[in-house]
């Protein structure tokens, strides 16, 4: 029996050791690719026989990185507070209060957000180029906010978790619509917010489609739009080149969903929950 | 007693306010309000009034004609004197959307219409009970305690009505015109063209076979893509969380790596990787001796590679969550089990699948649903190639949302695109809807 258990055990390092390297694998290569001299995609092996920080330069000096990074960084966060916002207003007032009207708006809301987003992207194109917004950050941005708020189910459920009982007796002490929000709710909301904030975040950093159709000149592009460019282009040749901006815009976002992973695993199991 | 018979003498003497107030409101909004000294609110009304006459009268008939007829001056060359000149003609699409606008416009003036008579009634009742109206400041303040859910949720509303559901109906509408690109606004005209367009979906040959090959191939996909899922993320948290197992938090922060990943950077790392020339996968093939595979340009295979690279992307997830499920499962279920002399496989199956199970249906009703618009994936991977002869505009690995893409911005068959969109809707809102109303949050307002 002992000895069994033992074996199984084995198996199963060797089985977790290969899946492991199966999912860091296309992770390495491109680290590694990135400091590779040359530029072609092929090479003899995995591990780069000279190291050169060469790539990196590049993407400062033949494209406009720094640019790119600062302008996704501003898109995202912009549309981070403003989508968050706007989600965990509707999701509130949907959880928290009994109104006229309420049941149709939600299932109006959930049966919209089911739309495919390319289906009113050419629409959405029109209505931009008539407010003189194409090719303007501030269109990206208010898109991608108002774009936010259908996914309020997800939100909604998380309020309907706080007992009632607590914000019945905060009103009946007197306290008002916005003392109850910011004293009570969002206290007991961090995972939620957090979580809501990181996903508008890591949408509208990687989101490039939207993007592309949107942002038309090198200065205004996103890291999405020059990275897509860089290897699907006219004038892709470098890969070594397209890997160093892969590890630069990667980093951020993956270090950050490491780090919040216990959120990551509470706010899906809230969304999971069903009676 | 006689206070009371005066009173009550009093009260049939008052002016009737109500009908009063509501006769003014009826000839316009705000002058019942005015007559029951709402000042304010009176002079706000008013003000729409204005802009409701306004509409009606200058904007809405241009509006319904611009909708109706999409235009009927084509841009052309006019003679003026001695020069030909281009005179601009209707611009149709611009039409239909300002005909959309004002229309909506138009409705939302009559709610406030008809809402303010109400009001004036209301108010016109309680000054015939001889209470004092309401101050705009007690207005404002009564909308901010009983009428908060409404004033929370217009901004996002506002946001949704001109992002989502303006461009929905406009994209509905392009359904049934002519809008292609060889037939562009403002150098064409757009006609109404009736259910044509979907017509030609099921009759011309070479469209109808497209979309039910796109069609059969989206359903497979779905289903591999979120069966491979699911079951790959359930066996691999078993395999962590097995008894025994140590540093299971350093296992877990490995193995979520594809999913902390940015997508798109992800597949485009994924699209060399598989790259049939110089990629690395087929180099270490070619080390063991294996030929070459055609990752990407054979129709099978690259089927094949989809499947697999959407497996590598979306295990994590549900090993996650499969983790967190299998914590809450009660331990002394397990421990019965054993005093049965239940065997491990018999353990998992009687207990912890189902466990996982009942949690995770849902779950995967809405996974299957994202996998059937899953854009992403086939649009940086594949992009639905290889391309099919037989097909119109399509690959073979193209889906529904794939194709309705490439029919919009690379061929500019706009109005194929958005019949193909208003199918990929009715497919999905079956599902959501039936799984939507399963979930919690939405049976608790049942009660």
């Amino acid at each position: 029996m002992n000895q069994k258990t033992t074996v199984w055990l084995s198996v199963s390092y060797i089985l977790l050791i290969l899946i492991v390297v199966f999912s860091v694998y296309p992770a390495i290569w491109v680290v590694m690719s990135s400091f590779r001299t040359g530029d072609s995609l092929y090479s003899d092996s995995l591990l780069p026989t000279t190291f050169t920080l060469e790539h990196y330069k590049t993407l400062f000096t033949k494209y406009q990185f720094d640019l790119w990074y600062m302008n996704t960084l501003k898109i995202a966060v912009s549309s981070m507070i403003l989508g968050t916002i706007l989600t965990l207003l509707t999701g509130y007032a949907f959880s928290m209060f009994r109104f006229y009207g309420r049941k149709s708006l939600m299932n109006t809301l959930l049966v919209l957000g089911l739309f495919p987003g390319f289906m009113s992207m050419i629409a959405i194109f029109i209505l931009l180029n008539q407010m003189n917004l194409l090719n303007t950050h501030t269109a990206v941005v208010i898109t991608y906010a108002s774009g936010a708020p259908m996914g309020f189910l997800f939100c909604k459920s998380f309020f309907d978790t706080i007992p009632k009982s607590l914000t019945e007796a905060a009103h009946i002490d007197g306290a008002g619509h916005n003392t109850i929000f910011f004293r009570i709710v969002m206290p007991l909301s961090t995972p939620l917010i957090v979580l809501l904030a990181l996903g508008s975040f890591a949408g509208a950093f990687t989101d490039f489609i939207f993007a592309k159709l949107v942002l038309k000149t090198p200065e205004k592009k996103t890291l999405a739009v020059g990275l897509f460019d860089m290897i699907n282009g006219q004038q892709a040749t470098s890969f070594t080149t397209f890997a160093a901006g892969s590890v630069l815009i990667a980093l951020p976002i993956t270090v950050l969903f490491i780090l919040l992973q216990r959120f990551l695993v509470e706010g899906m199991t809230v969304g999971a929950e069903k009676g | 007693m006689v206070q009371q018979l005066i009173m009550d003498q009093n009260l049939s003497k008052t002016k009737p306010y109500r009908k009063i107030a509501v006769v003014l409101s009826v000839i316009a909004m705000g002058l019942g309000q005015l007559y029951n000294r709402q000042y304010v609110k009176g002079i706000i009304l008013l003000a729409f009034h204005a802009i409701g006459l306004y509409t009606f009268i200058f904007r809405l008939p241009h509006a319904v004609w611009g909708l109706v007829t999409l235009g009927e001056t084509k841009t052309q060359l006019k003679k003026v004197g001695r020069l030909y000149q281009q005179i601009l003609g209707d611009h149709s699409v611009y039409l239909m959307i300002q005909g959309l606008i004002t229309v909506c416009a138009a409705f939302v003036l009559i709610y406030i219409y008809t809402m303010s008579i109400k009001d004036a009634y209301q108010v016109g009742k309680r000054r015939e009970r001889g209470e004092q109206p309401h101050n705009f400041l007690q207005t404002a303040r009564f909308i901010a305690t009983y009428r908060f859910p409404y004033l929370i949720l217009a901004i996002p509303l506002v946001g949704v009505f001109f992002f989502t559901i303006m461009p929905i109906i406009f994209m509905i509408l392009l359904a049934f015109t002519n809008y292609t690109s060889n037939n562009m606004p403002p150098a064409h005209l757009l006609d109404w063209v009736g259910f044509d367009v979907f017509k030609d979906i099921f009759t011309i040959k070479q469209w109808s076979h497209t979309f039910y090959g796109v069609l059969l191939w989206t359903f497979i996909w779905a289903i591999l893509a979120t069966v491979t899922g699911f079951f790959g993320g359930f066996a691999i948290a078993l395999l962590v969380q097995q008894k025994g197992i140590r540093f299971k938090k350093v296992w877990r922060t490995l193995l979520i790596m594809p999913y902390a990943i940015p997508m798109f950077v992800s597949m485009l790392i994924l699209q060399n990787m598989f790259n049939g020339h110089f990629g690395p996968l087929n180099q270490y093939l070619g080390l063991i001796g294996i030929d070459s595979i055609p990752w990407l340009s054979d129709p099978t295979w690259a089927k094949v590679t989809l499947v697999l690279a959407n497996f590598w992307v979306s295990f994590p997830a549900s090993m996650l969550l499969i983790i967190g499920i299998l914590s809450t499962i009660p331990t002394d279920m397990y421990e019965a089990a054993d005093i049965d002399g239940a065997t491990a496989f018999q353990k998992t199956r009687l207990i912890t699948f189902p466990s996982v199970m009942y949690s995770m249906a849902p779950l995967l009703v809405m996974s299957f649903v994202g996998n059937i618009n899953n854009f992403t994936i086939v649009y940086l991977l594949t992009n639905g190639n290889p391309v099919n002869g037989d097909y119109q505009f399509a690959g073979d690995t193209d889906l529904l949302i794939t194709w309705l893409y490439k029919l919009s911005f690379e061929q500019g068959q706009y109005n194929f695109a958005s019949v193909i969109g208003i199918f990929i809707f009715i497919i999905l809102s079956g599902f959501a809807i039936w799984n939507v109303r399963r979930t919690k949050a939405f049976k608790e307002d049942l009660q």
